[in-house]
Parts: C-alpha cells; sequence; structure tokens
C-alpha cells in the first residue's frame, strides 16, 4: 500500500459510482487491548461482502482522510483512512495504519466477492 | 516419550511464543506432531514492518510463515481448518467438536496442546479450547488423550493453581526465536528487541524463551 494521494482516490472512487459492489468494512482495536491495559474499553466490527451501490463518493481530510459514500438509502463513513492501493483484481484497497503501523481500519470496494 | 502429539490452535504464530520449545522436543526426540491450525489470522491487525501486506493478502503471506515455522518446528503434518480470524467463536459448535473429534480418532495422539477454555484471553483461544475439550469428551473414557492447556490470562493462576507442567525448553531457545521471527508480518516489529533483551539476559525475555507452562485439563 501507499500514501492516500487524495486527488488521485477521489478520481478512482467517481468511476466506481453507480457500479454494483462488495463492500468489506473493519474497524479494529485488536484482541489483546483490554489484555494490556484493563481499563481500554475495546470496540470493533467487521462486515464483508455486503453488497452495495453509491450514488456519490467523496474523501475529505487532509490524512488521516475521511470518506462518505452516500447510497439510495444511507451512508457509509470511514475515517483514519491513511494508505491505499488498487490491487490486480481492480480492487480499491484503503487502510488506516497507526504510528506503529498496525491497521485500525479498512475499507474495500470490489465488484466481485472477496473470498470469504 | 509420546506416541503422537497433536497441536490445536485458532492462529499461526500461537504455535511460536508459548510452546515452539515443547514442540521441538517432541519433534527432535522423533514423535510425530501433528498440528492443526483453525484459521490463518486474516484479522490480524500487523501488517508487517515496513507494510508488506493488506487484509487481502495477509492470508497468502501468513500461510507462507506458517509453512515455515513448522518447516522449523520439524511438524510434518500440519491441517489447516479454513476458519476465518475471529469466528471461531460464533461458528456451528457441534459441526467444529466433529471436526476435531474425527481428526482425534484418525491421528489417534497420546497428547494433545491447546488452549486453556475461559483462561486464553482472545476469543478464538478460548472457543478452540472449549471445541477440543468436548471433542475429548466424545471419546468413551480411559481411551482420552492427555490434554495440556495453555492458560495466560490476567490472574489465571489464582483460579487454576500453578501449572503441573513446567517444561525447560532452553536448549532450542534460539530454534524457538527463528520460529517466531518466521512470522514475519506479525513480528517484524517486536523481534530485534526481544532478541536484544535475550541476548543481554534480561529476566523477563529468558524466562519466556527457556520455559515453556501447561495445566493438565481435568477431562
Ligand atoms: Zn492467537
Amino acid at each position: 500500500m501507499k500514501p492516500i494521494d487524495r486527488q488521485f482516490v477521489q478520481e478512482n472512487l467517481t468511476e466506481l459510482a453507480g457500479e454494483s459492489l462488495y463492500i468489506h468494512l473493519e474497524t479494529t482495536n485488536g484482541a489483546y487491548a483490554s489484555h494490556k491495559d484493563q481499563s481500554f474499553f475495546s470496540a470493533g466490527t467487521f462486515i464483508r461482502n455486503v453488497q452495495l451501490t453509491f450514488l456519490h463518493g467523496k474523501i475529505t481530510g487532509k490524512g488521516p482522510y475521511r470518506m462518505g459514500l452516500e447510497t439510495e438509502q444511507g451512508w457509509l463513513y470511514a475515517e483514519g483512512l491513511t494508505d491505499w492501493e488498487k490491487d490486480e483484481e481492480d480492487r480499491l484497497l484503503f487502510a488506516g495504519h497507526d504510528a506503529e503501523g498496525k491497521l485500525a481500519i479498512a475499507l474495500e470496494l470490489s465488484k466481485k466477492p472477496f473470498p470469504k | 516419550m509420546e506416541e503422537h502429539v497433536l497441536v490445536i490452535f485458532p492462529h499461526p504464530d500461537d504455535e511460536a511464543f508459548g510452546v515452539a520449545g515443547t514442540i521441538l522436543s517432541h519433534t527432535q526426540a522423533g514423535t510425530p506432531v501433528t498440528y492443526a491450525c483453525l484459521t490463518l489470522g486474516e484479522m490480524g491487525r500487523n501488517m508487517g514492518r515496513p507494510l508488506i501486506a493488506n487484509r487481502e493478502t495477509l492470508p497468502e503471506i501468513r500461510k507462507n510463515e506458517l509453512n515455515e515455522a513448522c518447516r522449523l518446528l520439524g511438524i510434518e503434518d500440519l491441517r489447516r481448518f479454513g476458519m476465518r480470524d475471529k469466528t471461531v467463536e460464533f461458528a456451528d459448535e457441534d459441526a467444529l467438536q466433529s471436526r476435531i473429534f474425527d481428526m482425534i480418532e484418525e491421528v489417534n495422539p497420546s497428547l494433545i496442546i491447546t488452549f486453556y477454555p475461559g483462561y486464553a484471553v482472545h476469543p478464538d483461544h478460548d472457543a478452540t479450547g472449549a471445541a477440543v475439550i468436548q471433542a475429548v469428551r466424545r471419546l468413551p473414557e480411559g481411551e482420552r488423550p492427555t490434554v495440556h492447556a495453555l492458560a495466560f490470562s490476567e490472574g489465571c493462576e489464582q483460579v487454576l493453581g500453578e501449572p503441573d507442567i513446567v517444561y525447560d525448553v532452553s536448549e532450542y531457545s534460539d530454534q524457538k526465536m527463528k520460529v517466531i521471527e518466521a512470522h514475519k508480518s506479525q513480528t517484524a516489529g517486536v523481534i530485534e528487541t526481544m532478541k536484544k533483551r535475550f541476548l543481554e539476559e534480561d529476566e523477563t525475555m529468558k524466562e519466556r524463551m527457556s520455559t515453556e507452562r501447561f495445566w493438565t485439563y481435568p477431562i
């Protein structure tokens, strides 16, 4: 992955508007967060291969970046995005890595389902 | 000496930290070790340092790391269950127990090593340990293998007491460090510090690399 280039990402995002997409969306602070620090409140989520079509999508911020995708019925929102790549399967992969390089958030868009 | 050891954990690298020395002591004595690894740690937060993985490439990278770790450990029978990291506790319990039961019947181990359910911190660890215990209990009494369980939750010794199995694995410390290092995507950020602390004879690190502790599970 490489650091997000906002303008370039915006162009790639705009190209996907109106397409039927599979989404992987995830936030995590790690299964050991509360083990290492008992006062830490651990929360996280992931959803994989939910289908969605967005009307328009935007990336904002100065880095880490935010992304919002407006759909017919609602929204997808993500914050803390730092890196991205378009992989060889033409999937748009975004991630947010903390100062130690650990993944805190992932947002991925693909025209084909991700492997389960 | 054991006849056959069956190790059952959910994540690649679970076999590295608390168990590698014990596994090496078995394989080097000529005892076959079968390792069932339920997931590929697909949802790990560590992506290598510098970053070498993303969420989609991580499984393949960790699969290769797992193969290399098994090679270093002398494990010739690796079984990947193909489950997804973080989902073991939500899987169909009966189906998972049956799959483990079938494997136990086939491998016929004299010893099983797994996590101590309820005292292994990660929900996948606890769920794996629980499924193994239930699978073992399907065997008739008297035909059940010994189960050595790994516990490390905060305060677990207050409930479980001191571990009854304590192995000195110091002769395998260097090899154990290599096994930990083989899980590069997960350990690249800490391995140099670990090695340095070990060489400097830091007490905690020396203890971690040379002593492995288990509780015999009351089956
Ligand atoms: Zn684990």
